[in-house]
């Protein structure tokens, strides 16, 4: 499997590492009045979709950048990527 | 005053040289490296002060520059790896944070890091049984990142084809040196 980098273009699969749903970049905010509840979805409730799924990579033999990698769970097929700075940034997080 | 005596990565007085029928192994002591990352918000005045003190543009992506006495290599976004000859410029590090101010981070990098330059003809047939860079596709002063021997290590393009600098972290250097001896034993 290849991964079409933003910055580097085709990279082997091997040389990045999985962590899982981007929503990971979706952080509660620790003081809200919720943030238990928040913190508990946010822990432990994952959509697990047969299709297209956005998930967080790791480029760690690469430049070490997080990617937004958008691939269809059945197929294997990538149709996106994303640097997941710039996902976040456009979220208004990392500021 | 303490009598303090300079060793190589691989522990010696002199640096290692390895000669193999259409290869070169030769480890490198005398380069400074510092690590150079644009600040957030800063990085068009990061770019424009790095190159009034290093006398070129910072590379992009992928890409590096060779010159004397500064050269860098991109490492990621807005993260870059200069080096300078060790014996003129022990200050790096200070010199480029001088330079560039708050517009970016500077890190001393020197001796974290071993440097093995590789060349001669037999180099392609050594590298690809080491790691994942494709050497034909890279241009002079072209940098990756790879893994190598289980190591992150960077492979610098010197002389497209013909020599290429390998870094790796010093203090596994000779698991390094092991593994270019090893590849250049098993391919030449």
């Amino acid at each position: 499997m290849m991964i079409d980098h933003p910055l580097l273009g085709l990279r082997d699969a091997q040389e990045f590492t999985y962590l899982g749903d981007a929503s990971l970049i979706d952080r509660p905010d620790w003081q809200a009045e919720n943030a238990q509840e928040a913190f508990h979805d946010y822990l432990y409730l994952r959509d697990n979709p047969a299709g297209e799924h956005r998930e967080l990579w790791f480029h760690e033999t690469g430049d070490r950048s997080w990617l937004v990698v958008t691939r269809n769970t059945l197929t294997h097929e990538i149709t996106k990527v994303e640097l997941a700075r710039d996902v976040a940034r456009a979220r208004g997080r990392s500021k | 005053m303490h009598k303090l005596k300079p060793t190589t990565a691989l522990g010696a007085d002199k640096p290692q040289i390895d000669q193999f029928d259409g290869l070169e192994i030769a480890e490198r002591p005398d380069f400074a490296l510092a690590s150079l990352a644009a600040r957030q918000g800063a990085e068009a005045q990061c770019a424009e002060l790095a190159k009034a003190h290093l006398g070129f543009d910072l590379p992009a992506a992928g890409q590096g520059h060779l010159a004397d006495p500064h050269s860098g290599f991109w490492m990621g976004a807005d993260q870059w790896m200069i080096s300078a000859p060790q014996a003129s410029h022990e200050d790096l590090a200070a010199a480029l944070k001088t330079a560039v101010g708050d517009a970016g981070s500077v890190s001393e990098q020197t001796d974290g890091w071993c440097r093995f330059d590789l060349s001669g003809p037999g180099l392609k047939a050594v590298v690809e049984r080491l790691c994942n860079a494709d050497l034909t596709s890279m241009a002079l002063g072209d940098a990756r990142r790879v893994r190598l021997e289980h190591l992150g290590c960077f492979i610098w393009c010197l002389d497209p084809g013909q020599a290429v600098a390998i870094l790796g972290p010093r203090s596994s250097a000779a698991s390094l040196h092991h593994a270019l001896v090893g590849a250049a034993l098993s391919a030449l």
